[in-house]
């Protein structure tokens, strides 16, 4: 076990942290620490600017193999990247679908017109993505897809029609996959498409959903015979489920230890709090700190453990585990600040519905432990292939 | 980075697998619990002869092989796992520790290749009739009389206290207080003025004893390190010692884990398996997650703890490393092996099954060295009452 970087690796963190230091200053300056789950209806515009910023240096992009413009890093250096990016306080990233997932599906599945179509507004933050999975009908069980795609043969293009929900960023986004049924006779995995669709048509509504924040963060967008190239398939039609589980493979897991950064931040705000206000004599609010503190650092060795793993690329039992020890930490951490806050705990920044970070950080983590696969959905996931227990009948 | 074993440590692994397999089953931990000792002397030999297990972290200049603190906790888990009944946290995680920390040259040329090659064993006692932990459990004494130190006091909850050849002992100054005042000194359980007395425990797989001294006098050559210097040597022991305890909670709790998905999958209910129930399902996944982050926080806890035996950068976190694998493994251990009561159903509370053993040793474990608790409110010491 070598839990020290290489010094070429140390190198890189050191150029990463000088970039952020130079670049995250003037009119991105407050942006720091914002923009995050939570947070992430806050200067949009400016973080779209950021983004462009970033492309400019060169670091978008971070783990894409050169030859498709990309900086080809190593695991390892996009996780110190990564950590940097959490350590230096820079904005929740609204490149980040098009980053860590479009681009990724597209070099795997896409065609080379795809590709040159799509990637070079990725690689240079000028071109934003949203993600169209799951609809009102198709939440934990995303195979049950109801919008539709026709093609029309006079045309030559595709024609969507229904409803995708908790889309966050659609009002922002140039661009949307969304995965549709191209056999309307199909049911489950089988008959869907992958489609790359072009927002701001008249065709595609977008309604923001107020959350039990105030804010809006995610949308519901409507699609009603919205139009798609008949080369924006991905795959061919009925490939769309294998397209769709590819992409969510390619989290590897090297944004976790930057994330783990942006957690410690707000644990250090909590002992802050409770050093200052008197919580930190209370012997039962110690306990649960130091328990917090306990669980945070396992999280770390969990993913160290995760990104070590598996020469092969293949998925251990660690990466199986993340999703859910993360989203329940972080809901109990949420719980701590205020109990920590103790009556303070109530009072808003202002009227009518002004949260402070931790109020705000405590009311969003109950969505943690929902998105991107209920706690539920992982203990089954878990049971299944980690320890593989029987899957439950279905219906 | 690569927080991962090597070749050679797998290797280790995968041995140290197969030997426990073999002779740490049920009938021979069953038996092993009749015994006097509570182990079986000619297995121990046998693991000291094959596998060397005892001399693993003991330098080679002293009959060792010199591997590390990883090498241990890996072995560790193993043993967790196979609940083996043996001398091996006292004798070699406790006392060859506070030797390699504390031991004069030679005191550890005389005990260290002994240990090693089984010939001796060995163990530590520190706390007096209230248990405790840290420095103010300490409440023997040692009297300087002349050359000599004469030692008055008792110890309980001593880990296999009634059948260790030698023993090593904290005592303090006469009306010191704390951190002040503590000495080691290593002397033989038959030296005159020692009494030890078996304390039968709730986990029948580690003995646990209480030992007196009344006037015993030993000369110089038996203390270790300074005179009243010792509780920061004797702290870094029983971090380690924790550590080691805490690798075998985690081997534990992936053991019970093992045990649980398999019986689920075969026991038969409502024309189904029982592990194809997502009540029963859901908790053998919070299972997994404990025995996965047990493990994570042991094999840090391991880096840690080389670096502070032999010197690096992370030797500084051995006290906050021993504290978070201690509260994980406590808290995973003992979750993990009731849930595996529960999901035995009837069969899980029989003394036939093996689940109570692992159930008991968990109590056990939890108390030893600190609780989950006791370790949280020395994390939140570290957290909240420094700066």
């Amino acid at each position: 076990m070598q839990l020290s970087f290489s010094p070429e690796d140390e190198k890189f963190r050191s150029d990463v942290a000088a970039w952020l230091k130079d670049n995250l200053v003037g009119e991105f300056a407050k942006l720091k620490f914002r923009g995050g789950p939570g947070d992430e209806h806050m200067y949009s515009g400016e973080r779209r600017k950021w983004e462009q910023k970033l492309a400019q240096g060169g670091w978008v992009g971070v783990g894409w193999a050169k030859e498709f413009g990309g900086l080809g890093c190593s695991i390892e250096q996009q996780v110190i990247f990564n950590e940097e990016y959490a350590r230096a306080g820079g904005p929740g990233r609204v490149g980040h679908i098009g980053e860590g997932l479009v681009g990724p599906t597209l070099l795997a599945f896409g065609s080379d017109q795809q590709k040159e179509k799509y990637l070079p507004g990725i690689l240079n933050g000028s071109e934003l993505w949203c993600q169209g999975y799951s609809e009102p009908s198709a939440g934990s069980d995303l195979s049950n897809v109801k919008t539709k795609a026709r093609f029309d043969e006079v045309t030559g293009k595709w024609l969507i029609s229904g409803q995708k929900v908790w889309t966050s960023l659609a009002h922002e986004s140039d661009y949307c996959f969304v995965l549709a049924r191209t056999d309307p006779d199909s049911v489950g995995h089988k008959g869907l498409g992958f489609f790359l669709i072009k927002m701001g048509q008249p065709d595609i509504e977008v309604r923001p959903i107020q959350q039990l924040t105030g804010t809006s963060e995610f949308n519901e967008v409507f699609f009603d015979e919205a139009e798609c190239d008949g080369s924006d398939i991905v795959g061919e039609p009925g490939e769309g489920w294998k397209v769709a589980m590819g992409l969510l493979g390619f989290e590897r897991g090297v944004s976790t230890l930057g994330q783990q950064m942006q957690f410690q931040n707000e644990l250090d705000q909590i002992i802050a709090i409770a050093k200052k206000n008197g919580a930190a004599e209370d012997i039962v609010i110690r306990q649960r700190i130091a328990d917090a503190h306990v669980g945070l650092k396992t999280m770390r060795y969990n993913s160290m453990r995760m990104l070590s793993g598996g020469e092969d690329g293949s998925l251990q039992k660690e990466a199986l585990i993340y999703k859910l020890y993360w989203a329940t930490w972080h809901r109990d951490l949420g719980e701590l600040a205020m109990d920590v806050l103790g009556q303070e705990a109530e009072i808003l920044t202002a009227a009518p519905y002004e949260l402070t970070r931790l109020q705000s950080m405590y009311l969003f983590v109950r969505a943690d432990t929902i998105y991107g696969g209920t706690n539920e959905i992982q203990r089954n996931i878990i049971a299944e292939r980690g320890l593989g227990m029987p899957k439950e009948p279905r219906g | 980075m690569n927080f991962s074993f090597t070749e050679e440590q797998k290797m280790i692994i995968d041995t140290a697998d197969s030997f426990l397999a073999e002779i740490s089953t049920s009938s021979a931990i069953r038996s092993a619990m009749e015994t006097p000792r509570g182990y079986d002397q000619a297995t121990w030999q046998r693991i000291c002869q094959e596998m060397a297990w005892p001399a693993m972290h003991i330098p080679e200049e002293f009959g060792g092989l010199g591997l590390g603190g990883v090498e241990l906790v890996a072995v560790l888990e193993q043993m967790g796992r196979y609940q083996l009944c043996s001398p091996f946290l006292s004798s070699a995680c406790m006392a060859v520790n506070i030797l390699l920390i504390a031991g004069e040259e030679h005191q550890c040329a005389e005990y260290l290749p002994q240990i090693g090659s089984g010939e001796l064993t060995a163990t530590l006692a520190y706390a007096g009739s209230n248990g405790g932990h840290d420095s103010s459990a300490i409440t023997a004494t040692a009297t300087k009389r002349g050359d000599n130190y004469v030692l008055n006091g008792s110890y309980r909850y001593v880990i296999d206290g009634d059948s260790s050849d030698l023993l090593i002992v904290a005592v303090r100054r006469p009306s010191t207080v704390g951190d002040e005042g503590v000495s080691l000194f290593c002397l033989s359980r038959d030296a005159l003025g020692v009494k030890t007395k078996w304390l039968p425990t709730m986990d029948q797989t580690r003995r646990q004893a209480e030992i007196t001294l009344t006037n015993v006098t030993l000369g110089k050559d038996a203390l270790m390190g300074e005179e009243g210097g010792a509780w920061s040597s004797l702290e870094k022991a029983l971090d380690l010692a924790t550590i080691a305890v805490a690798a075998e909670q985690a081997g534990g709790a992936q053991q019970v884990l093992d045990m649980t998905v398999a019986y689920t999958k075969e026991r038969q209910q409502f024309g189904r398996t029982v592990a194809s129930f997502q009540a029963v399902k859901h908790q053998a996944a919070d299972m997994m997650v404990a025995a996965e982050s047990a493990k994570s926080s042991i094999y840090y806890a391991g880096c840690v703890a080389h670096e502070a035996m032999y010197g690096g950068p992370l030797g500084v976190e051995l006290a906050e490393a021993a504290s978070i694998a201690k509260a994980q493994c406590s808290a995973a251990f003992f979750a993990n092996a009731s849930t595996a009561i529960q999901l035995h159903g009837g069969v899980g509370f029989t003394w036939e099954y093996d689940v109570h053993l692992y159930f008991k040793r968990a109590k056990s474990s939890e108390i030893l060295f600190g609780n989950a608790k006791y370790h949280r409110e020395r994390l939140a010491s570290i957290l909240l009452d420094q700066g």
